[in-house]
């Protein structure tokens, strides 16, 4: 997976988020405040015209550069958790100019590391980690079973679509939604959505 | 002296509070308000709270005092350790507990602890 790759991922989520804007702004409108879709296509458009202004030379670079664009143009919380999320997958990456499915997992547990080390949340606290999770063991999983990166991909997309759904029944104890205490269960967490989101993209991405 | 910033979701909010603070502490405390998003919604705006640290920074350090959600998170990106530090305190009290501080010229840690003693004042 080249540069090229990484930007077709971002490509693809710029359009999926574009697609679901509406979809994302109703789930955060039932537990949060209503601008998760409105915040995330501002951000990933953001990113884009960053990354066609700049035209990063390796993974690492377009990775950090679409987190940086993220933590400063998106406005909710979402900005700086995804933010860190993409940059420390870009500084795992470093200056390699390919990168193998065992890299992108390394990239995925660093992305998850930072996410929770900012955001304090744990797996079952309903956020964005009840799919990045299960979407980065999904991967290593794969990788430690020499799936191809396309199989490996799909893996991961269907673990984070798995991890979004099974938000639905918790109680959130992080976020926004916490406030909400016993109103938040019963509808799905617009972060753990738009990480399957992501996630669905990469996949797309792998398959074009 | 020790730089305040009082970041909110709302700019309104944080204007608000600040002016509250500023009246009761003291005008002569570099404090800032950063709230909203630029483009005036509710939200954080990493640019504006950094342009704001910069604005109250004079060397002894600074507190930035978020309110809740994404300004918790944007304060926990743009800190330094044993300069720029968050206070975890109830946004108004915590507000004008640590402007009177640092109106009295109270340290970093001065300020961080008058702050925190916000937790502790009832209000009956």
């Amino acid at each position: 997976m080249n540069t090229q790759f990484f930007a077709a991922w971002i490509e693809e989520i710029a359009t999926a988020v574009r697609a679901r804007r509406d979809h994302l702004t109703q789930l955060d409108a039932a537990i949060g405040d209503a601008d998760h879709g409105a915040n995330l296509d501002r951000g990933f458009t953001a990113a884009q015209e960053a990354l066609a202004g700049a035209s990063p030379q390796t993974p690492g670079a377009l990775l950090v550069l679409v987190g940086s664009t993220l933590i400063r143009k998106v406005g909710g919380a979402s900005g700086p958790l995804y933010g860190t999320a993409f940059r420390e997958m870009g500084k795992a990456f470093g200056e390699a100019a390919e990168i193998s499915p065992a890299e992108l997992s390394t990239g995925l547990n660093a992305a998850l590391a930072g996410v929770q080390r900012l955001g304090a949340a744990a797996e079952g606290d309903k956020t964005m980690v009840d799919a990045l999770a299960p979407a980065a063991e999904a991967l290593a999983q794969a990788v430690r079973d020499g799936l191809k990166p396309e199989e490996a991909l799909e893996a991961a997309a269907a673990a984070a679509e798995q991890g979004a759904g099974a938000t639905i029944p918790l109680q959130a104890r992080k976020g926004r939604a916490s406030y909400l205490g016993p109103r938040s269960v019963g509808h799905e967490d617009p972060g753990a959505a738009s990480t399957a989101l992501l996630f669905g993209a990469l996949k797309a991405a792998a398959s074009r | 002296m020790v730089g305040i910033v009082l970041i909110s979701h709302s700019s309104g909010l944080a204007a608000e509070v600040a002016d509250l603070a500023r009246q009761i502490g003291g005008a002569q405390v570099p404090l800032a308000a950063a709230g909203g998003t630029e483009d005036g919604g509710l939200g954080t705006s990493p640019d504006r709270v950094t342009a704001a640290i910069e604005e109250v920074d004079q060397g002894d350090g600074v507190v930035l005092i978020p309110d809740l959600g994404s300004s918790v998170l944007t304060a926990r990106l743009l800190q330094t350790p044993g300069h720029v530090v968050i206070a975890d305190v109830p946004f108004v009290e915590g507000a004008v507990s640590a402007v009177v501080a640092a109106g009295g010229g109270a340290s970093l840690d001065g300020v961080l602890a008058a702050a925190e003693e916000a937790w502790r004042v009832r209000k009956l």
